[in-house]
């Protein structure tokens, strides 16, 4: 099953629906607890650096009987250094989003922490695309 | 620990219904999500400055069911509906964030770090 949410980067306040609409899917379905949690924080971690760094993308959500993919597409201003990212504490996060409560470097540490595979495609001025894999 | 409790405790003001008083195991005392999003594991209630609906989504997706606004913070009204149709609970103190936690930590109410007696 593959669901489709558009993530509109105008309104960072409301960044999040994706994820918890898709988190609804997921309890809907049946899919344990923990498998959800866990596909909740990244995808929802993706959606905000999606809002906060690129004006919104694309999600994609492919539910299998062995896994969950989640892929997140924009077409942003791409990351130059993905070292750099992918280090706890390192942001380049707004002001704006500061006060939103984020742009504190966790967001990739956080997506590589509970997926079991992430893999980032980015190319400086064409965009990032993120793929999570989740096992159930 | 039951909301009510904690409602009592730091003579806060219920700003959504409760239709059922329930338990938190801990407590977790933070403005940044991030950290939320990263560290809190259980059945938690969190206390924070913070006042937006990312606080609200944050909670939603870690399943954190009661929110603590201190430092007199007031949620505006969407933001309340946003948590009712979550199904979180809202509470607002006037007390600042660390006294807050001290008050519940005084009660009973331990971090879960503490709870679980991670490596520290």
């Amino acid at each position: 099953m593959t669901f489709h949410y558009n993530v509109d980067g105008g309104y960072p306040e409301m960044a999040g629906r994706a994820s918890t609409k898709f988190k609804s899917v997921l309890k809907d379905l049946g899919v344990a607890p923990s498998v959800i949690r866990r596909v909740s924080i990244a995808m929802y971690e993706g959606e905000i650096n999606m809002v906060i760094h690129a004006n919104g993308g694309d999600i994609r959500c492919e539910v299998e009987t062995d896994k969950i993919r989640v892929v997140l597409a924009d077409q942003g201003p791409g990351i130059p250094n993905l070292e750099l990212a992918m280090q706890a504490g390192w942001s380049t996060a707004s002001q704006e989003a500061r006060e939103l409560g984020f742009g504190a470097g966790m967001g990739f540490p956080n997506m590589k922490k509970y997926s079991d595979a992430l893999d980032v495609q980015t190319e400086v001025g064409v965009g990032t695309t993120l793929t999570l894999d989740f096992l159930i | 620990m039951k909301i009510t409790e904690v409602q009592e405790i730091l003579h806060a003001q219920l700003v959504t219904d409760l239709v059922e008083d329930f338990d938190v195991e801990f407590g977790y005392g933070c403005d940044l999500m991030s950290d939320v999003l990263a560290f809190v594991q259980h059945n938690d209630i969190l206390l924070t400055g913070l006042v937006n609906p990312q606080v609200i989504r944050t909670c939603e997706v870690v399943d954190i069911h009661a929110i603590v606004f201190v430092r007199g913070k007031v949620p505006a009204q969407e933001l309340i509906e946003i948590a009712t149709s979550a199904g979180i609970t809202l509470l607002c103190t006037e007390y600042s964030l660390y006294t807050s936690c001290g008050l519940l930590y005084q009660h009973g109410l331990l971090g879960e770090e503490i709870g679980h007696d991670f490596s520290l």
